[in-house]
């Protein structure tokens, strides 16, 4: 495992990891008519804590996550499976995609639908899939 | 409706659960043999819709066909699903006392789960594309199910059943791009109708016989077999089991699909090839097991050498044969993935899958003997039970077409089958236990030292072994079914007007 004695490295991802997490939410959000998406939200909030894995090694990352990426993959694959599920309770086909146009104080209106909710399971999915698969190649290097 | 697209949903919500809680291996399998508990309902539930109301249909995300991805429960549909519901349940109960503790904490029931996704996915798709991602879902589960524990033999198995199960899924994707191309649909029933219209029969009977290879390779046909008795034998009991059950059934399912809805326009050439295929599938797979001396191995060739009876089936082509061939595949399902189940259970008592070290087991447990007979004798096609009457439809198709090459090897394969399980039935059973067993073993087998979770073995082998007889005594309800969904197969305009609206084409 490469440990961090770069103070340029173990800086930096102190200072990046909250701005890609909060970049990844944007992508997801945006994702539904926008380039961007679950998937490659997932990827990028992913490449976040690989980034701090590098510098400060696998047991910080893991007292980071604080739950097991696995976990993580799992709880992600149970949203992505039950928002396939609400059309059913409106006699509509299973994955036909509901929209909710709620107000909300402050914010104003905004858009809670079917679709978003897949994509929040596939976010999940991802993170926990990628980071599984980071902790163990890195463990095995080690 | 909903009820054709829940055994779909259910296992793959069961197997994400599965993979969140997996820490808590109780946990995972208490969920283990609920969800295939309520998959098997869910299944019957289908089944009985199907009968009552016809084909059942349900446009995912409310795309109408042939734009969206279409489920379809047409009887054989449904029936195959209840198959793959009764297997999950029976291997899922049998798991819980049988699987090694490491498999369960690196994933055994989310896979469990997401395997019969996979294979209930392909009974009820209704889109070719779909269906070869189902075919990719199976083979990602079952390759991870094989290699679990990461013995040598596993992955000397594994990656024979990897490499010619991956070059068909290729030959099966080619085949869908070349099917895409000449019709520019994929909805299997709209593909249907507008090959019709293709005039190029050259060109659409070497994509019929692209598919026939493709699925012959995952149904275990000659002469692309070898994957199969490489790997069968490795996982442990419960996963082979379930592998030996559907897995290739799978394959046979894809043919009969295939080869009454898209591919009848030049049955004299393409079902003449599979009736030749049927016929050196039984010989070659009946012959390779009288060589084999492992109990799993002879089972896993007998799986092949039982799969040409079900390709005879389709491949005669007539009403009566296709009732045999559906029947075949209901009884073949219970009986195997029941061998399968009682080579476990002795396995459990003595400790070896080798016929040289079993023996003695009808002389301490002869109500195992009992319950091996069943589906043993049943598989060979004796009287009273379900394989007679299954063998006994396909061979009576034969002879009223007159083929009598294909007929003579179906007995002779029946014969054959008997002397292997006379085998296994000798040395096992009959034969005493030999000297050099250890003492340990011999305890557990007359039961000086009793295993408390003998039960959940016994149990799921009972009810197969039960559901063996009973077909076997009052054939009359499978034979209805087996009947009707013949005649929807033999009319492919029932299930083009279900998916696609009636007068569409």
């Amino acid at each position: 495992m490469i440990q961090a004695n770069s103070l340029i490295l173990s800086t930096m991802a102190r200072v990046l990891l909250p701005l890609q997490l909060l970049f990844s939410v944007f992508m997801l959000l945006r994702g539904h008519d926008l380039p961007g998406g679950g998937f490659i939200a997932g990827l990028i909030a992913a490449a976040a804590f690989i980034l701090y894995l590098f510098a400060y090694g696998v047991p910080a990352a893991q007292r980071l996550l604080r739950v097991d990426p696995r976990t993580i993959a799992g709880v992600g694959l149970v949203i992505g499976t039950l928002a396939a599920v609400p059309p059913i309770f409106f006699g509509l086909p299973f994955f036909t995609g509901l929209w909710w146009y709620p107000e909300l104080p402050l914010i104003g209106p905004v858009s809670i639908n079917t679709p978003l909710i897949f994509d929040i399971g596939v976010y999940l999915t991802v993170v926990g899939s990628v980071l599984t698969i980071a902790i163990f190649l890195a463990e095995a290097e080690e | 409706m909903p009820q054709v697209a829940i055994p779909v949903l259910l296992p793959l919500l069961m197997g994400a659960i599965s993979l969140a809680l997996h820490r808590h291996v109780a946990a995972q399998r208490w969920l283990g043999v609920i969800g295939t508990g309520a998959l098997l309902a869910s299944t019957l539930w289908l089944l009985h819709t199907v009968w009552h109301e016809g084909v059942v249909v349900m446009h995912m995300g409310d795309w109408e066909a042939p734009f969206g991805i279409t489920l379809v429960a047409d009887l054989l549909g449904a029936i195959m699903a209840v198959l793959t519901g009764i297997m999950g349940f029976a291997t899922a109960v049998y798991s819980t006392a049988t699987t090694p503790r490491g498999h369960e904490h690196f994933g055994h029931w989310p896979l469990l789960h997401l395997l019969l996704a996979g294979v209930a996915g392909a009974f009820l798709t209704g889109d070719i594309f779909n269906l070869y991602v189902w075919f990719e879902v199976m083979l990602l589960a079952s390759f991870a199910l094989l290699i679990l524990g990461g013995e040598r033999a596993q992955m000397e198995g594994a990656i024979k059943y990897v490499t010619l199960n991956l070059f068909s899924s290729m030959l099966f994707l080619s085949a869908v791009g070349i099917t895409y191309g000449l019709v520019g649909t994929l909805n299997m029933a709209d593909i249907a109708v507008k090959l019709a219209d293709v005039d190029q029969p050259g060109l659409v009977t070497v994509l019929a016989v692209m598919y026939m290879v493709s699925f012959g390779i995952k149904a275990a046909a000659f002469p692309l077999f070898f994957w199969l008795p490489a790997s069968y034998h490795t996982p442990p009991v419960a996963v082979s089991a379930l592998f030996a059950g559907l897995l290739t059934k799978v394959g046979v399912y894809a043919l009969y699909r295939v080869f009454t809805l898209i591919f009848t326009h030049e049955v004299d050439f393409t079902h003449e090839i599979l009736l030749w295929g049927a016929g050196l599938t039984m010989l070659t797979g009946v012959l390779g097991a009288a060589a084999q001396f492992e109990v799993r191995r002879i089972l896993s060739f007998h799986i092949i050498s039982q799969i040409g009876y079900m390709i005879m089936g389709l491949a005669l082509f007539t009403p009566l044969a296709l009732v045999g061939g559906v029947f075949y595949i209901a009884h073949h399902i219970i009986v195997k993935t029941n061998l399968f189940l009682v080579a476990g259970a002795a396995y459990r008592l003595l400790g070896s899958y080798e016929l040289r070290d079993l023996g003695g087991l009808y002389k301490h447990r002869p109500f195992l003997g009992f319950l091996f007979l069943v589906p043993a004798l049943s598989l060979a096609g004796l009287p009273p039970l379900s394989g007679f009457l299954a063998k006994f439809l396909v061979i009576r198709a034969g002879v009223e077409e007159a083929s009598w090459g294909i007929v003579f090897i179906a007995l002779l394969t029946g014969l054959l089958t008997l002397y292997s399980m006379i085998k296994i039935w000798g040395e096992a059973f009959w034969h005493g236990t030999p000297e050099h067993v250890p003492e340990r073993d011999v305890a557990a087998l007359t039961g000086a030292s009793p295993d408390r979770d003998l039960w959940k073995l016994y149990l799921p082998i009972v009810g197969l072994a039960a559901l063996t007889l009973f077909i076997g005594l009052y054939a009359q309800p499978l034979y209805e079914l087996a009947e009707a969904s013949a005649k929807q197969l033999l009319d492919p305009q029932i299930y083009i007007d279900a998916v696609l609206g009636e007068g569409s084409s």
